[in-house]
Protein backbone atom coordinates (compact mmCIF):
# COMPACT_ATOMS: atom_id res chain seq x y z
CA UNK A 1 0.00 0.00 0.00
CA UNK A 2 1.19 3.20 -0.66
CA UNK A 3 1.39 6.68 0.91
CA UNK A 4 -0.97 7.64 -1.39
CA UNK A 5 -3.53 4.86 -0.70
CA UNK A 6 -2.80 5.64 2.92
CA UNK A 7 -3.74 9.54 2.51
CA UNK A 8 -7.01 8.27 0.78
CA UNK A 9 -7.89 6.05 3.57
CA UNK A 10 -7.32 8.69 6.18
CA UNK A 11 -9.16 11.35 4.24
CA UNK A 12 -12.57 8.65 4.05
CA UNK A 13 -12.20 7.95 7.14
CA UNK A 14 -11.82 11.45 8.63
CA UNK A 15 -14.72 12.53 6.61
CA UNK A 16 -16.07 9.52 7.67
CA UNK A 17 -16.02 10.73 11.54
CA UNK A 18 -16.72 14.21 10.81
CA UNK A 19 -20.15 13.97 8.95
CA UNK A 20 -20.54 9.76 8.79
CA UNK A 21 -20.54 10.14 5.05
CA UNK A 22 -23.62 7.76 4.74
CA UNK A 23 -24.49 6.64 1.18
CA UNK A 24 -27.98 5.81 0.51
CA UNK A 25 -28.41 3.60 -2.62
CA UNK A 26 -31.70 4.34 -3.30
CA UNK A 27 -32.08 4.18 -6.85
CA UNK A 28 -29.20 1.69 -8.09
CA UNK A 29 -27.09 -0.83 -6.06
CA UNK A 30 -23.41 0.10 -5.22
CA UNK A 31 -22.14 -2.36 -8.45
CA UNK A 32 -18.64 -1.43 -10.38
CA UNK A 33 -20.17 -0.56 -13.47
CA UNK A 34 -19.26 2.24 -15.55
CA UNK A 35 -20.78 5.45 -14.40
CA UNK A 36 -20.98 9.33 -14.26
CA UNK A 37 -22.23 10.71 -11.09
CA UNK A 38 -23.68 13.95 -11.45
CA UNK A 39 -24.03 15.99 -7.98
CA UNK A 40 -25.24 19.11 -6.70
CA UNK A 41 -22.07 21.39 -5.84
CA UNK A 42 -22.13 23.26 -2.40
CA UNK A 43 -18.57 22.77 -0.88
CA UNK A 44 -15.14 21.75 -1.44
CA UNK A 45 -15.68 19.02 0.61
CA UNK A 46 -18.29 17.41 -1.95
CA UNK A 47 -16.13 15.11 -3.64
CA UNK A 48 -14.40 13.82 -0.56
CA UNK A 49 -17.84 13.35 0.88
CA UNK A 50 -18.98 11.02 -2.69
CA UNK A 51 -15.55 9.26 -2.37
CA UNK A 52 -16.32 8.42 1.32
CA UNK A 53 -19.88 7.14 0.84
CA UNK A 54 -18.40 4.65 -2.16
CA UNK A 55 -17.32 1.55 -1.40
CA UNK A 56 -13.73 0.85 -1.10
CA UNK A 57 -13.60 -1.02 -4.22
CA UNK A 58 -15.11 1.11 -6.37
CA UNK A 59 -13.05 3.97 -5.43
CA UNK A 60 -9.79 3.23 -7.50
CA UNK A 61 -12.39 3.55 -10.86
CA UNK A 62 -14.06 6.73 -9.66
CA UNK A 63 -12.38 9.99 -10.67
CA UNK A 64 -13.44 13.60 -9.54
CA UNK A 65 -12.67 16.31 -12.06
CA UNK A 66 -9.92 18.65 -11.13
CA UNK A 67 -9.44 22.53 -12.86
CA UNK A 68 -6.25 22.36 -14.05
CA UNK A 69 -4.74 25.56 -13.18
CA UNK A 70 -5.82 25.34 -9.59
CA UNK A 71 -5.07 22.13 -8.73
CA UNK A 72 -1.73 21.84 -10.08
CA UNK A 73 -0.30 25.34 -9.07
CA UNK A 74 1.24 23.64 -6.05
CA UNK A 75 3.26 20.28 -5.65
CA UNK A 76 0.57 19.33 -2.78
CA UNK A 77 -2.13 19.94 -4.91
CA UNK A 78 -0.63 18.45 -7.79
CA UNK A 79 -0.11 15.24 -5.54
CA UNK A 80 -3.27 15.10 -3.79
CA UNK A 81 -5.43 15.70 -6.87
CA UNK A 82 -3.28 13.25 -9.25
CA UNK A 83 -1.65 10.12 -6.86
CA UNK A 84 -4.70 10.29 -4.18
CA UNK A 85 -7.72 10.81 -5.94
CA UNK A 86 -6.31 10.06 -9.70
CA UNK A 87 -8.49 13.52 -11.14
CA UNK A 88 -9.09 13.98 -14.84
CA UNK A 89 -7.82 17.67 -15.60
CA UNK A 90 -9.93 19.93 -17.68
CA UNK A 91 -8.82 23.74 -18.16
CA UNK A 92 -10.91 26.34 -17.75
CA UNK A 93 -9.40 28.68 -20.50
CA UNK A 94 -9.13 27.50 -24.49
CA UNK A 95 -5.99 27.38 -25.52
CA UNK A 96 -7.34 27.42 -29.27
CA UNK A 97 -10.57 27.85 -30.15
CA UNK A 98 -11.53 24.72 -31.11
CA UNK A 99 -10.02 22.54 -28.21
CA UNK A 100 -13.15 20.60 -26.64
CA UNK A 101 -12.99 21.05 -23.05
CA UNK A 102 -14.32 17.54 -22.78
CA UNK A 103 -11.49 15.66 -23.84
CA UNK A 104 -10.23 14.61 -20.82
CA UNK A 105 -13.37 13.38 -19.73
CA UNK A 106 -13.96 11.85 -23.17
CA UNK A 107 -10.87 10.47 -22.76
CA UNK A 108 -11.08 9.27 -19.47
CA UNK A 109 -14.80 7.55 -20.12
CA UNK A 110 -12.72 5.64 -22.85
CA UNK A 111 -10.81 3.98 -20.83
CA UNK A 112 -13.60 2.67 -18.73
CA UNK A 113 -13.48 4.93 -16.03
CA UNK A 114 -16.39 6.13 -14.01
CA UNK A 115 -16.98 9.99 -13.05
CA UNK A 116 -18.26 12.11 -10.25
CA UNK A 117 -18.56 15.65 -12.20
CA UNK A 118 -20.56 19.12 -10.75
CA UNK A 119 -23.08 19.77 -13.92
CA UNK A 120 -23.70 23.50 -11.96
CA UNK A 121 -20.49 23.96 -12.83
CA UNK A 122 -19.85 26.63 -9.39
CA UNK A 123 -20.83 25.96 -6.02
CA UNK A 124 -24.01 27.34 -5.02
CA UNK A 125 -25.09 27.69 -1.27
CA UNK A 126 -28.80 28.75 -1.53
CA UNK A 127 -32.01 26.76 -2.15
CA UNK A 128 -31.95 24.56 -4.86
CA UNK A 129 -29.36 23.85 -7.46
CA UNK A 130 -28.59 26.22 -10.32
CA UNK A 131 -29.24 25.22 -14.34
CA UNK A 132 -27.05 22.61 -15.71
CA UNK A 133 -24.00 23.00 -18.25
CA UNK A 134 -24.45 20.86 -21.19
CA UNK A 135 -20.96 19.02 -20.85
CA UNK A 136 -23.47 16.17 -18.98
CA UNK A 137 -25.62 16.16 -22.32
CA UNK A 138 -22.38 15.67 -24.66
CA UNK A 139 -21.15 13.16 -22.81
CA UNK A 140 -24.55 10.97 -22.55
CA UNK A 141 -24.45 11.33 -26.03
CA UNK A 142 -21.34 10.28 -26.61
CA UNK A 143 -21.18 7.48 -24.10
CA UNK A 144 -25.39 5.97 -23.93
CA UNK A 145 -23.96 2.73 -22.05
CA UNK A 146 -22.91 4.93 -18.92
CA UNK A 147 -25.24 4.96 -16.21
CA UNK A 148 -26.04 8.60 -15.20
CA UNK A 149 -26.79 8.48 -11.32
CA UNK A 150 -28.30 11.83 -9.52
CA UNK A 151 -26.47 11.84 -6.46
CA UNK A 152 -27.89 14.63 -3.71
CA UNK A 153 -25.42 15.38 -1.38
CA UNK A 154 -27.27 16.96 1.95
CA UNK A 155 -26.28 19.26 4.98
CA UNK A 156 -22.87 19.46 3.92
CA UNK A 157 -23.15 22.93 3.26
CA UNK A 158 -23.33 23.03 7.37
CA UNK A 159 -19.73 21.23 7.92
CA UNK A 160 -18.06 23.85 6.33
CA UNK A 161 -19.40 27.01 4.78
CA UNK A 162 -18.11 28.91 2.38
CA UNK A 163 -14.51 30.83 3.29
CA UNK A 164 -13.82 28.70 6.40
CA UNK A 165 -10.99 26.14 6.87
CA UNK A 166 -12.35 23.68 9.50
CA UNK A 167 -15.29 21.55 9.14
CA UNK A 168 -17.50 21.03 12.33
CA UNK A 169 -19.03 17.37 12.54
CA UNK A 170 -22.39 17.41 11.23
CA UNK A 171 -24.29 14.14 10.09
CA UNK A 172 -24.30 14.29 6.56
CA UNK A 173 -25.93 12.01 3.80
CA UNK A 174 -25.04 11.01 -0.04
CA UNK A 175 -28.31 10.00 -1.99
CA UNK A 176 -27.53 8.00 -5.14
CA UNK A 177 -31.05 7.77 -7.01
CA UNK A 178 -31.97 5.88 -10.36
CA UNK A 179 -30.13 5.91 -13.28
CA UNK A 180 -31.34 8.72 -15.76
CA UNK A 181 -30.83 7.65 -19.78
CA UNK A 182 -31.21 10.05 -22.69
CA UNK A 183 -34.15 9.60 -25.02
CA UNK A 184 -33.14 8.84 -28.51
CA UNK A 185 -35.01 12.08 -29.70
CA UNK A 186 -34.34 14.44 -26.92
CA UNK A 187 -32.84 17.83 -27.06
CA UNK A 188 -30.09 19.52 -24.86
CA UNK A 189 -32.41 21.60 -22.95
CA UNK A 190 -34.33 19.19 -22.32
CA UNK A 191 -32.67 16.88 -20.98
CA UNK A 192 -30.89 19.20 -18.90
CA UNK A 193 -33.99 20.03 -17.50
CA UNK A 194 -34.91 16.23 -16.71
CA UNK A 195 -31.52 15.69 -14.84
CA UNK A 196 -31.80 18.50 -12.33
CA UNK A 197 -35.32 17.82 -11.47
CA UNK A 198 -33.94 14.21 -11.05
CA UNK A 199 -31.29 15.05 -8.65
CA UNK A 200 -33.62 17.49 -7.13
CA UNK A 201 -36.05 14.79 -6.54
CA UNK A 202 -33.10 13.13 -4.32
CA UNK A 203 -33.22 15.49 -1.59
CA UNK A 204 -34.59 13.90 1.75
CA UNK A 205 -37.92 15.43 3.01
CA UNK A 206 -37.06 17.38 5.93
CA UNK A 207 -33.41 18.34 5.01
CA UNK A 208 -32.90 21.77 4.17
CA UNK A 209 -30.31 23.10 1.94
CA UNK B 1 -21.32 -20.66 49.99
CA UNK B 2 -19.92 -18.78 52.55
CA UNK B 3 -16.86 -20.00 51.41
CA UNK B 4 -17.54 -18.08 48.17
CA UNK B 5 -18.21 -14.76 49.33
CA UNK B 6 -14.98 -14.80 51.66
CA UNK B 7 -12.79 -15.38 48.90
CA UNK B 8 -14.88 -12.97 47.01
CA UNK B 9 -13.94 -10.31 50.06
CA UNK B 10 -10.25 -11.60 50.10
CA UNK B 11 -9.66 -10.66 46.24
CA UNK B 12 -8.69 -6.78 45.54
CA UNK B 13 -10.24 -4.42 44.33
CA UNK B 14 -9.22 -5.00 40.28
CA UNK B 15 -10.40 -8.82 41.18
CA UNK B 16 -13.82 -8.06 42.58
CA UNK B 17 -14.59 -5.76 39.57
CA UNK B 18 -13.24 -8.45 37.40
CA UNK B 19 -15.99 -10.52 39.24
CA UNK B 20 -18.48 -8.11 38.47
CA UNK B 21 -17.88 -8.23 34.49
CA UNK B 22 -17.81 -12.17 34.77
CA UNK B 23 -21.20 -12.38 36.58
CA UNK B 24 -22.82 -9.52 34.27
CA UNK B 25 -21.80 -11.28 30.80
CA UNK B 26 -23.13 -14.19 32.24
CA UNK B 27 -26.52 -12.57 33.18
CA UNK B 28 -26.76 -11.41 29.61
CA UNK B 29 -25.90 -14.59 27.49
CA UNK B 30 -28.16 -16.22 29.89
CA UNK B 31 -31.05 -13.89 29.02
CA UNK B 32 -29.73 -13.62 25.33
CA UNK B 33 -29.84 -17.65 25.22
CA UNK B 34 -33.65 -17.28 26.91
CA UNK B 35 -34.10 -15.53 24.23
CA UNK B 36 -33.01 -17.18 21.07
CA UNK B 37 -35.18 -20.20 22.31
CA UNK B 38 -37.67 -18.39 22.46
CA UNK B 39 -37.31 -17.09 18.96
CA UNK B 40 -36.70 -21.11 17.86
CA UNK B 41 -40.24 -21.62 19.45
CA UNK B 42 -42.33 -21.95 16.54
CA UNK B 43 -46.24 -20.79 17.00
CA UNK B 44 -49.07 -17.36 16.16
CA UNK B 45 -47.77 -14.57 17.82
CA UNK B 46 -50.25 -12.19 18.31
CA UNK B 47 -48.85 -8.23 17.13
CA UNK B 48 -48.83 -7.18 20.58
CA UNK B 49 -46.28 -9.49 21.21
CA UNK B 50 -44.48 -9.11 18.23
CA UNK B 51 -44.11 -5.41 19.02
CA UNK B 52 -42.71 -6.39 22.73
CA UNK B 53 -40.12 -8.85 20.81
CA UNK B 54 -39.07 -6.25 18.79
CA UNK B 55 -38.47 -3.75 21.80
CA UNK B 56 -36.76 -6.64 23.61
CA UNK B 57 -34.42 -7.19 20.89
CA UNK B 58 -33.14 -3.75 20.74
CA UNK B 59 -33.22 -3.34 24.38
CA UNK B 60 -31.06 -6.17 24.56
CA UNK B 61 -28.50 -5.10 21.82
CA UNK B 62 -28.07 -1.47 23.33
CA UNK B 63 -27.40 -3.61 27.15
CA UNK B 64 -24.83 -5.74 25.12
CA UNK B 65 -22.94 -2.91 23.44
CA UNK B 66 -23.24 -0.62 26.24
CA UNK B 67 -21.71 -3.81 28.69
CA UNK B 68 -19.25 -4.06 26.16
CA UNK B 69 -18.06 -0.77 26.08
CA UNK B 70 -18.16 -0.63 29.63
CA UNK B 71 -15.90 -3.55 30.67
CA UNK B 72 -13.21 -2.16 27.53
CA UNK B 73 -13.94 1.19 29.41
CA UNK B 74 -12.62 -0.24 32.53
CA UNK B 75 -9.94 -2.76 31.45
CA UNK B 76 -8.14 0.34 29.23
CA UNK B 77 -8.26 2.28 32.41
CA UNK B 78 -8.10 6.47 33.02
CA UNK B 79 -7.40 7.21 29.99
CA UNK B 80 -8.91 4.79 27.48
CA UNK B 81 -12.32 5.33 29.54
CA UNK B 82 -12.06 8.46 29.09
CA UNK B 83 -11.32 8.47 25.25
CA UNK B 84 -14.29 5.96 25.10
CA UNK B 85 -16.89 7.86 26.40
CA UNK B 86 -15.23 11.22 24.70
CA UNK B 87 -15.78 9.43 21.16
CA UNK B 88 -19.28 8.60 22.61
CA UNK B 89 -19.68 11.97 23.55
CA UNK B 90 -18.53 13.18 20.32
CA UNK B 91 -21.03 10.69 18.03
CA UNK B 92 -23.95 12.02 20.55
CA UNK B 93 -22.96 15.94 20.13
CA UNK B 94 -22.92 15.28 16.40
CA UNK B 95 -25.78 13.79 15.94
CA UNK B 96 -27.50 16.78 18.50
CA UNK B 97 -26.12 19.17 16.41
CA UNK B 98 -27.34 17.75 13.02
CA UNK B 99 -30.83 17.63 14.10
CA UNK B 100 -30.59 21.70 15.49
CA UNK B 101 -30.77 24.48 12.56
CA UNK B 102 -27.56 26.22 13.08
CA UNK B 103 -26.09 28.69 10.96
CA UNK B 104 -23.30 30.35 9.71
CA UNK B 105 -22.70 32.41 12.41
CA UNK B 106 -22.33 29.92 14.38
CA UNK B 107 -19.34 27.85 13.04
CA UNK B 108 -16.73 28.85 15.07
CA UNK B 109 -18.44 28.33 18.40
CA UNK B 110 -19.35 24.76 17.31
CA UNK B 111 -15.31 24.67 16.57
CA UNK B 112 -14.84 25.47 19.98
CA UNK B 113 -16.81 23.47 21.64
CA UNK B 114 -16.31 20.21 19.55
CA UNK B 115 -12.58 20.84 19.42
CA UNK B 116 -11.72 22.77 21.87
CA UNK B 117 -14.39 21.98 25.12
CA UNK B 118 -15.09 18.60 24.42
CA UNK B 119 -11.31 17.26 24.21
CA UNK B 120 -10.82 19.51 26.92
CA UNK B 121 -13.59 17.86 29.83
CA UNK B 122 -12.20 14.68 28.49
CA UNK B 123 -8.96 15.34 29.73
CA UNK B 124 -9.57 16.74 32.78
CA UNK B 125 -11.96 13.78 33.77
CA UNK B 126 -9.32 11.67 32.91
CA UNK B 127 -6.66 13.07 34.43
CA UNK B 128 -8.83 13.31 37.69
CA UNK B 129 -9.20 17.04 37.90
CA UNK B 130 -12.86 16.82 39.13
CA UNK B 131 -13.13 19.98 40.15
CA UNK B 132 -12.48 21.57 37.08
CA UNK B 133 -13.87 19.21 34.74
CA UNK B 134 -17.14 20.00 36.89
CA UNK B 135 -17.21 23.79 36.39
CA UNK B 136 -15.70 24.11 32.61
CA UNK B 137 -18.34 23.90 30.32
CA UNK B 138 -21.15 25.66 33.29
CA UNK B 139 -18.91 28.26 33.62
CA UNK B 140 -15.90 28.67 31.01
CA UNK B 141 -17.71 27.16 28.40
CA UNK B 142 -20.83 29.57 29.55
CA UNK B 143 -18.72 32.39 28.31
CA UNK B 144 -16.56 31.45 25.44
CA UNK B 145 -19.28 30.00 23.20
CA UNK B 146 -21.46 33.01 23.12
CA UNK B 147 -18.09 35.48 22.59
CA UNK B 148 -17.16 32.93 19.78
CA UNK B 149 -20.75 33.86 18.41
CA UNK B 150 -20.52 37.63 18.81
CA UNK B 151 -17.52 37.57 17.27
CA UNK B 152 -18.72 36.11 14.41
CA UNK B 153 -21.31 39.20 13.79
CA UNK B 154 -24.54 37.44 13.46
CA UNK B 155 -27.65 38.76 15.84
CA UNK B 156 -30.39 36.77 14.45
CA UNK B 157 -31.91 34.65 16.76
CA UNK B 158 -28.72 35.09 19.02
CA UNK B 159 -29.55 34.00 22.29
CA UNK B 160 -31.76 31.05 21.14
CA UNK B 161 -28.50 29.90 19.14
CA UNK B 162 -26.17 30.17 21.67
CA UNK B 163 -28.58 28.75 24.33
CA UNK B 164 -28.94 25.60 21.90
CA UNK B 165 -25.51 24.96 21.59
CA UNK B 166 -25.27 25.46 25.97
CA UNK B 167 -27.32 23.51 26.64
CA UNK B 168 -25.87 20.24 24.54
CA UNK B 169 -22.75 20.51 25.66
CA UNK B 170 -24.42 20.40 29.26
CA UNK B 171 -26.15 16.90 28.10
CA UNK B 172 -24.01 15.72 25.27
CA UNK B 173 -20.80 16.15 26.97
CA UNK B 174 -20.93 17.51 30.88
CA UNK B 175 -23.04 15.31 31.50
CA UNK B 176 -22.15 11.99 29.97
CA UNK B 177 -18.36 13.14 31.07
CA UNK B 178 -19.45 12.29 34.40
CA UNK B 179 -19.26 8.33 33.51
CA UNK B 180 -15.88 7.70 33.45
CA UNK B 181 -15.76 10.43 36.60
CA UNK B 182 -17.84 8.01 38.23
CA UNK B 183 -15.47 5.16 37.22
CA UNK B 184 -11.90 7.30 38.15
CA UNK B 185 -13.56 8.57 41.28
CA UNK B 186 -11.13 7.09 44.05
CA UNK B 187 -12.39 8.03 48.19
CA UNK B 188 -10.56 6.46 51.19
CA UNK B 189 -11.28 3.22 51.86
CA UNK B 190 -12.96 2.68 48.27
CA UNK B 191 -9.91 2.67 46.01
CA UNK B 192 -10.54 1.58 43.02
CA UNK B 193 -13.82 0.55 43.34
CA UNK B 194 -15.32 3.27 41.68
CA UNK B 195 -16.13 0.81 38.34
CA UNK B 196 -18.94 -0.67 41.07
CA UNK B 197 -20.65 3.01 41.42
CA UNK B 198 -20.60 3.21 38.07
CA UNK B 199 -22.15 -0.35 37.44
CA UNK B 200 -24.93 0.66 40.22
CA UNK B 201 -25.74 3.67 38.46
CA UNK B 202 -26.30 2.32 35.08
CA UNK B 203 -27.92 -0.65 36.53
CA UNK B 204 -30.69 0.91 38.85
CA UNK B 205 -31.39 3.75 35.81
CA UNK B 206 -31.10 0.80 33.51
CA UNK B 207 -34.08 -1.09 35.48
CA UNK B 208 -36.17 1.82 36.55
CA UNK B 209 -36.55 2.87 32.50
CA UNK B 210 -37.27 -0.43 31.64
CA UNK B 211 -40.08 -1.32 34.37
CA UNK B 212 -41.53 2.41 33.51
CA UNK B 213 -41.54 0.89 29.52
CA UNK B 214 -42.91 -1.65 30.56
CA UNK B 215 -45.35 -0.37 32.48
CA UNK B 216 -46.47 2.52 30.31
CA UNK B 217 -47.42 -0.37 27.71
CA UNK B 218 -49.24 -2.65 30.04
CA UNK B 219 -50.42 -0.44 32.41
CA UNK B 220 -52.66 2.59 30.50
CA UNK B 221 -53.16 5.36 32.16
CA UNK B 222 -53.49 9.36 31.61
CA UNK B 223 -50.64 10.66 30.55
CA UNK B 224 -49.31 13.26 32.65
CA UNK B 225 -47.76 15.64 29.33
CA UNK B 226 -49.52 14.07 26.36
CA UNK B 227 -48.37 16.93 23.84
CA UNK B 228 -44.77 15.48 24.87
CA UNK B 229 -45.11 12.10 25.62
CA UNK B 230 -48.68 9.63 24.90
CA UNK B 231 -46.71 6.95 27.45
CA UNK B 232 -45.04 8.76 29.91
CA UNK B 233 -47.71 8.58 33.12
CA UNK B 234 -47.53 8.76 36.73
CA UNK B 235 -48.13 5.27 37.72
CA UNK B 236 -45.94 3.84 34.91
CA UNK B 237 -43.26 6.21 36.46
CA UNK B 238 -43.73 5.32 40.08
CA UNK B 239 -43.80 1.81 39.10
CA UNK B 240 -40.45 2.68 37.21
CA UNK B 241 -39.22 4.07 40.47
CA UNK B 242 -40.19 1.81 42.58
CA UNK B 243 -38.04 -1.09 40.92
CA UNK B 244 -35.08 1.13 40.20
CA UNK B 245 -34.86 1.43 44.08
CA UNK B 246 -35.70 -1.87 45.07
CA UNK B 247 -32.45 -3.18 42.35
CA UNK B 248 -30.63 -0.24 44.47
CA UNK B 249 -31.22 -1.46 47.72
CA UNK B 250 -30.06 -5.09 46.52
CA UNK B 251 -27.20 -4.04 45.10
CA UNK B 252 -25.95 -2.02 48.47
CA UNK B 253 -23.34 -4.54 49.46
CA UNK B 254 -21.16 -3.55 46.31
CA UNK B 255 -21.40 0.27 46.64
CA UNK B 256 -20.02 2.27 50.05
CA UNK B 257 -23.83 2.96 50.75
CA UNK B 258 -25.83 1.37 53.89
CA UNK B 259 -29.52 0.03 52.70
CA UNK B 260 -31.05 3.13 53.01
CA UNK B 261 -28.61 5.24 51.89
CA UNK B 262 -28.64 2.99 49.00
CA UNK B 263 -32.29 3.24 48.18
CA UNK B 264 -32.11 7.20 48.56
CA UNK B 265 -29.13 7.02 45.61
CA UNK B 266 -30.97 5.16 43.21
CA UNK B 267 -34.23 6.60 43.88
CA UNK B 268 -31.75 10.08 42.83
CA UNK B 269 -30.58 8.77 39.84
CA UNK B 270 -33.17 7.09 39.20
CA UNK B 271 -35.52 10.39 38.93
CA UNK B 272 -32.80 12.03 37.25
CA UNK B 273 -32.68 9.39 34.80
CA UNK B 274 -36.16 8.96 33.50
CA UNK B 275 -37.19 12.63 34.29
CA UNK B 276 -34.47 14.08 31.91
CA UNK B 277 -35.60 10.93 29.36
CA UNK B 278 -38.91 13.26 29.14
CA UNK B 279 -36.88 16.43 29.05
CA UNK B 280 -35.15 14.94 26.00
CA UNK B 281 -38.76 13.54 24.60
CA UNK B 282 -39.85 17.33 24.82
CA UNK B 283 -36.54 18.15 22.64
CA UNK B 284 -37.37 15.92 19.92
CA UNK B 285 -40.91 17.19 19.83
CA UNK B 286 -39.66 20.57 19.59
CA UNK B 287 -37.52 19.78 16.32
CA UNK B 288 -40.20 17.20 15.10
CA UNK B 289 -38.59 14.51 15.29
CA UNK B 290 -40.21 10.94 17.49
CA UNK B 291 -36.76 9.59 18.40
CA UNK B 292 -33.57 10.37 16.85
CA UNK B 293 -33.18 7.21 15.38
CA UNK B 294 -36.20 7.99 12.75
CA UNK B 295 -34.53 11.01 10.71
CA UNK B 296 -31.99 8.42 9.63
CA UNK B 297 -33.02 8.36 5.95
CA UNK B 298 -31.99 12.13 6.03
CA UNK B 299 -29.05 12.75 8.52
CA UNK B 300 -27.48 9.63 8.90
CA UNK B 301 -27.79 9.83 12.91
CA UNK B 302 -28.17 6.19 14.70
CA UNK B 303 -30.26 6.86 17.20
CA UNK B 304 -27.50 6.96 19.88
CA UNK B 305 -28.92 9.87 21.65
CA UNK B 306 -31.80 8.00 22.18
CA UNK B 307 -29.92 5.34 24.00
CA UNK B 308 -27.83 7.44 26.45
CA UNK B 309 -30.45 10.66 27.11
CA UNK B 310 -30.91 9.12 30.29
CA UNK B 311 -27.50 8.28 31.42
CA UNK B 312 -26.83 12.00 30.16
CA UNK B 313 -28.81 13.24 33.00
CA UNK B 314 -28.65 10.56 35.83
CA UNK B 315 -25.02 10.52 35.61
CA UNK B 316 -24.13 14.35 37.25
CA UNK B 317 -26.92 13.85 39.71
CA UNK B 318 -25.26 10.75 40.94
CA UNK B 319 -22.05 11.64 40.78
CA UNK B 320 -22.45 14.91 42.41
CA UNK B 321 -24.48 13.14 45.22
CA UNK B 322 -21.76 10.61 45.60
CA UNK B 323 -19.39 13.15 45.82
CA UNK B 324 -21.30 15.14 48.61
CA UNK B 325 -21.92 12.43 50.43
CA UNK B 326 -18.55 11.30 51.12
CA UNK B 327 -17.40 14.70 51.97
CA UNK B 328 -20.10 15.11 54.65
CA UNK B 329 -18.27 11.76 56.19
CA UNK B 330 -15.32 13.37 56.37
Amino acid sequence: MSFADITGLFLASLSRLITGAQGHWKGCPPTAEQRIYFANHQSHFDWVLIWAALPRELRAQTRPIAARDYWTSSPLRTWLTSAVFNAVYVSRTRATPDEDPLEPLVEALKAGDSLVIFPEGTRSNKGDPQAFKAGLYHLARQFPDVKLIPTWIDNVQRVMPKGEVVPVPILCTVTFGEPLTLGAEEDKGEFLTRARAALIAQRPAGGGA
Amino acid sequence: MIELLRSLKALDASGQVAVLFVGLFGALLLISFGGLVYSLKSGERTEYAQDNWRQFKRDMKAIWIGSTIAWIAWLSGHVGASVLVGLLSFYAFREYITLMHTRRGDHRSLILAFFVLLPLQYALVGSRHFDLASVLIPVYGFVAIPVASALSDDPHRFLERNAKIQWGLMVCVYGLSHLPALMLLDFPGYEGRGAFLFFFMVVVVGVAQITQEVASRTVRRRPLARRISRSFSARAWWMGQLAGGFTGMLLYWITPFKVGQALCMALLATSAGTLGGLVMKALKRDGGVVYWGNRSSITGAVGLLDRIAVLCFAAPVFFHSVHWYFSLGN
